[in-house]
């Protein structure tokens, strides 16, 4: 019954759209030959650099790859709590 | 000067040889002369799928090691004067063959045969590199599953990376009634993930595993749509425009009751 209702009304969770995503997902990680650690490295490398100019929330940040059909951009959401004064 | 084509997959029991043997029976059947290199050593298989198990004497080792000559370790297709079969060693590994002794072979064998298909070992080895050697076009072949796209993604950049690849890709055994409820990736979910042209869409058939039980080319098959799909792929390697064949929904019963009454589908 229950198959019947989701096939007419069309399913959200229909698997195949999981496999994409997932396959989307991890065919940016191997083409861009950087692994789920590799990512991790490079996120606390760049807050150990970021944090010597300003005060991040290292909580909020964020960094991912995004792909607008055949490019693809490295992504980072940087929350600022504030700006350090220069103190030259 | 004829063409060398691989058949490659990254992952394995996606079907190659299937593929490998049925595209070849079917450039034969079009009067081209055909030779097939089975790359797997270790592990041949495409004798069995060829029926042609029981009349190997020389294999591709014996030919690149000059033990054998290569008229000798052919072997000539049953069906077809113009087939021939290379087949793989079977007691020795893929480290005994370089990928520059396979080009030197594949050339050679250019010079007499329209067509030299190689069929791939399974993962992106020796093995592999091996096989896409002497090539001048790859196809790749995938099924709809995440674990066949990816691998599929990882043979394209390899063969990329070599520039003089040109990597066309081959669905297989797509299920229309999976994909009709959305449970399986469909033709266009193939291609926009992995981005390079397509030469055919292959449909499930159970045809498949008769035929190769029996040894026999499925292409030959005039009542099969895995076979149809075959020779539709074979009509485009040739250079003919052929549209991509509608998939139907096997558990239909429009479907079922066209089979029963023997009706090509």
């Amino acid at each position: 019954m229950f198959d019947l209702f989701a096939k007419v009304f069309g399913r959200d969770d229909a698997s195949k759209e999981v496999a994409k995503e997932r396959l989307r997902l991890v065919l940016v990680h191997d083409r861009a030959s950087l692994s789920p650690q590799a990512l991790e490295n490079l996120k606390n490398d760049l807050l150990k650099v970021i944090s010597e100019y300003m005060d991040i929330d290292d909580q909020g940040f964020r960094v991912d790859f995004s792909r607008h059909d055949e490019s693809m951009a490295l992504v980072a959401n940087i929350p600022i709590r504030s700006v350090k004064r220069k103190s030259l | 000067m004829g063409e060398a084509i691989v058949i490659t997959s990254g992952k394995g029991g996606v079907g190659k040889t299937t593929t490998t043997a049925n595209i070849g029976a079917g450039l034969a059947k079009l009067g081209k002369k055909v030779a097939l290199i089975d790359a797997d050593i270790g592990l041949r298989n495409l004798d069995v799928v060829m029926g042609l198990e029981n009349r190997i004497v020389y294999d591709l080792v014996d030919v690149i090691e000059g033990f054998a000559k290569l008229k000798h370790a052919l072997i000539k297709d049953k069906r077809f004067e113009n087939l021939y079969l290379l087949p793989a060693a079977q007691t020795r590994d893929k480290t005994a063959v370089s990928p520059e002794q396979m080009r030197e072979l594949v050339t050679q064998m250019k010079e007499e045969f329209d067509y030299v298909l190689i069929d791939s070992p399974a993962g992106i080895e020796q093995g592999f590199k091996n096989a896409v050697a002497g090539a001048d076009k790859a196809l790749v072949v995938a099924t709809p599953e995440v674990s066949s796209v990816r691998d599929a993604d990882r043979i394209i950049g390899l063969l990329e990376a070599q520039e003089k690849h040109h990597p066309f890709l081959i669905i297989n055994r797509i299920r229309a009634s999976m994909v009709k409820k959305g449970d399986m990736m469909d033709i266009d979910d193939m291609i926009e993930i992995l981005a390079i042209e397509l030469l055919g869409v292959v449909p499930e058939d159970e045809a498949i595993v008769v035929s190769t039980n029996r040894g026999e080319p499925l292409v030959l098959n005039l009542q099969s749509r895995a076979g149809e799909a075959y020779r539709n792929i074979v009509r485009r390697l040739e250079g003919e425009e052929v549209p991509m064949m509608k998939l139907e929904d096997e558990s239909g019963f429009l479907y079922r009751l066209r089979k029963i009454m023997g009706l090509k589908g």
